[in-house]
């Protein structure tokens, strides 16, 4: 086992410790891009994966002729549950009770972590095992967990690879996306023994392999665990009823095996009614997976007497999500499945990866999403909106409609209007610059002025130089760098319409 | 027969930069019978003040738009991206603006701005535009052109119907170049990554040419390909349709001409 030293009495770790540093304080986006754009494996492997699931996706959902009607009656179930949001919460919180669930409330992480706490120690236990669930990362749970003394075993087979890897999730579903076999093989080999059962002798990169490892690594985890940690995809307020889609078994056994469950469940994951899943259970498998149906779908209306968990603990999570809905320009962001089909279509979590998003949540989704729950104070959160060409790709596949391009534009928006309340205090040059260009723009004559000076510089380098190429002009060799630039023209089209047409109005 | 008279929307960048594409759209459209007028009083769609996050700075962009073209019945413009703006963000910033006037002014005109390829296709009603053009192309769809401005396949019937010419399929061609405004400013080294993906699937066609329907994407392909030494050059779609064989459009006219 590991151990930390922060100064303090030394601790033994009780499971892999992630990279230092909390995510809020991840340098800004293009800084961390750099830094991820230079590993080139990982490059090859999000490449690869991310091409092959978009044309897995494209086939499947083109299977569908009512796709766009499904799209549209998931983001209206959407939509009305963020109209009602404080309707269906309390109706889902009386029937999760009277289903025999115990119901918790916590308005920020950390309530939710206490809470959590709280519940394993109660049982007695110093360890759960985890399904894996976006709201638990979002929390960060398991280091809450790790500093009470209580061990949180992954065991989604992505999530285990991270977790043994000392690393963070990459990517809402495929959380070692940045991983190939050999890598995994690497890490199953030095990490496995030391937190149970070790991997078979001379264990290769054969996918069944590495499989088989991680399925008897965990086997005696699922058997001894007594209390699981899950998230859910769904909680129907109807009936008091939660859902958890996945592709392993793995969920299946610890929604099953343990006597206590504890469910993190996000606000906004509830839906009206049972025949809701409808929709979601056929938008959410092809989006994400790209399949029609995924392999294993658990829904659990409380505990059954002699039967499955007996302890049943549901704990609903704010954190920034009721900021989120208070917003008209942003909240259609709550309406997110976590398909994650906005990162796998998106050009640039191709090129960088998850880790360059300084938060759980990357690509698109992240892109709106983290603004909006953590606020634009840090630096990491304020880049995030700008880490998009708005090529628009995200809002085509989204299977709940959301206007990604739209709200990232409204985000930018926020931050722009941030830093300008800053004025004074920080130096901005952006405002200004932006300021003398909407100046420039609103009157032609300003914009022909301007025009004019363009043309005198491409009379004269048109003439020795002809184009501008690899340039040191601060600011502009980002462009010129890579990419030249012709000259400008020796006239303006305005001004050779006026001297072969005479003008107009 | 008299055709529409049609407002040319140049678009800024066209304007400054380009001069030559909506010169092109102006010959091609008289050539196709129309009345072409270039309103001065036009400047930009401010959708890079927009796009940035600048509300208050790309008002007075839809002012001058306003200003320019109410008055007319069809208002083109060669820019997929511009004419997107044009009509997707204006009436947002019409509302921020919180000038009651301006957003109806915009709600009427926003119907009457076309994209290039849509006012043929739609209005004028035909996709041979009597064109030559005997090279090897590929055809960059380009990002705003098909999910903003929605332009669909109309760029690829009119480049069908151009006598001569030879379209070759761009692998990954609904993938964006990485240009995307300030987008291409702020961060760099992924614009970079991407326009090099790009020009590597446009070198891997053999085309002779990759056209696309706005200079701006046009601008950051060529720029990867004219500093490389690429043999493959760029071309606006109005550069293609509005060549012919008394008048063919050459190499040294197009955008990336000018960039190597
Ligand atoms: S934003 Fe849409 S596409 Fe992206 S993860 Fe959420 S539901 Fe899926």
């Amino acid at each position: 086992m590991t151990t930390t030293n922060l100064g303090m009495p030394t601790r033994v770790r009780l499971t892999p410790a992630p990279p230092e540093g909390a995510l809020i304080d991840s340098p800004p986006f293009p800084q961390a891009a750099i830094r991820e754009l230079g590993k080139d494996t990982q490059r090859a492997n999000l490449r690869h994966a991310t091409h092959t699931i978009r044309t897995k996706r494209q086939r499947v959902v083109a299977e569908l002729d009512h796709w766009q009607d499904l799209r549209s009656a998931g983001e209206a179930v959407k939509n009305r549950v963020a109209r009602h949001l404080d309707t269906w919460l309390v109706q889902l919180e009386e029937n999760l009770t009277r289903a025999g669930s115990t119901v918790h409330w916590a308005r920020d992480a950390e309530e939710a972590n206490r809470i959590i706490i709280d519940l394993i120690r109660a049982t007695g236990s110093d360890e759960v095992v985890k399904v894996k669930s976006m709201a638990t990362q979002e929390i960060d749970l398991n280091e809450a967990l790790e500093e009470a003394g209580i061990a949180a075993w992954e065991t989604d087979l992505a999530e285990l690879i991270v977790q043994l890897g000392h690393d963070r999730p990459s990517h809402i579903l495929v959380p070692a996306i940045h991983r190939n076999r050999t890598e995994v093989r690497d890490i199953f080999l030095e990490e496995m023994g030391r937190y149970g059962t070790p991997p078979p002798e001379g264990l290769d990169d054969d996918p069944g392999r590495l499989a088989n490892a991680a399925r008897a690594h965990l086997r005696d985890k699922f058997l001894r665990a007594k209390v699981a940690v899950s998230g859910a995809n769904f909680a129907v307020a109807e009936t008091g009823s939660l859902v958890v889609v996945e592709s392993e078994g793995n969920g299946r056994m610890c929604l099953t095996l343990p006597q206590t469950l504890i469910s993190v469940v996000g606000i906004e994951k509830v839906v009206p009614t049972f025949a809701d899943l409808e929709v979601f259970l056929q938008l959410l498998p092809r989006s994400s997976t790209a399949e029609r149906m995924n392999p294993y779908t658990t829904i659990w209306t409380g505990p059954t007497p002699g039967d499955g968990p007996q302890d049943v603990h549901v704990v609903l999570v704010d954190n920034g999500r009721t900021r989120a809905l208070a917003d008209p320009s942003g909240r259609a962001a709550l309406r997110c499945i976590r398909c994650s089909a906005c990162l796998n279509i998106c050009p640039v979590f191709e090129k960088v990866g998850g880790h360059a998003y300084g938060s759980v949540y990357p690509g698109p989704i992240g892109a709106i999403l983290n603004p909006q729950l953590r606020g634009v104070e840090s630096a990491v959160d304020r880049s995030l909106p700008f880490a998009s060409t708005l090529c628009g790709a995200c809002d085509d596949v989204c299977p709940v409609k959301i206007p990604i391009s739209d709200i990232l534009v409204q985000q930018r928006h926020r931050i722009v209007e941030a830093k300008k309340a800053e004025a004074g205090r920080k130096p901005h040059l952006e405002p200004v610059l932006m300021k003398g260009g909407g100046w420039l723009m609103g009157d032609a004559r300003r914009l022909a002025l301007m025009q004019r000076a363009a043309n005198v510089f491409g009379l004269v380098g048109g003439r020795t130089i002809g184009r501008i190429g690899n340039w040191p002009v601060p600011g502009l060799s980002r462009w010129l760098r890579a990419r030249n630039v012709p000259m400008p023209p020796t006239a303006s089209f305005r001004a050779q319409f006026d001297k072969t047409r005479g003008g107009q109005r | 027969m008299a055709g529409p008279t049609v407002a040319l929307f140049a678009t800024c960048v066209n304007d400054t930069m380009f001069p030559g594409t909506p010169d092109a759209v102006r010959r091609l459209l008289e050539r196709l019978g129309c009345t072409v007028v270039f309103p001065r009083q036009q400047t930009c769609c401010g959708q890079m003040f927009t796009n940035t996050g600048y509300f208050d700075e790309a008002v007075p962009s839809v002012r001058t738009f306003v200003e320019a073209f109410d008055t007319f019945d069809y208002v083109v413009g060669p820019s997929g991206s511009c004419v997107g703006a044009v009509r997707h963000q204006h009436p947002m910033l019409a509302r921020h603006a919180g000038d009651a006037g301006l957003e109806r002014a915009v709600g009427e005109l926003t119907p009457r701005v076309y994209d290039l390829s849509e006012f043929i296709v739609d209005v004028l009603g035909t996709v041979d535009v009597g064109a030559w053009f005997p090279h090897p192309v590929t055809y960059h769809p380009t990002c705003h052109s098909l999910r903003v401005a929605k332009v669909g396949d109309r760029p690829l019937r009119l480049l069908r119907a151009v006598e001569g010419i030879e379209l070759r399929e761009l692998p990954d061609a609904e993938q964006c170049c990485g240009f995307g405004g300030t987008f291409s400013l702020k961060n760099p080294d992924v614009s970079i990554a991407m326009a090099t993906d790009k020009a590597d699937h446009v070198v891997s066609t053999g085309a002779e040419f990759v056209v696309a329907g706005d200079n701006a994407c046009l601008l950051n392909i060529g720029g990867v390909l004219g500093r490389r030494g690429d043999r493959a050059r760029t071309i606006h779609l109005a550069d293609v349709l509005v060549s012919t064989r008394e008048q063919p459009t050459t190499a040294s006219a197009t955008t990336a001409g000018r960039a190597r």
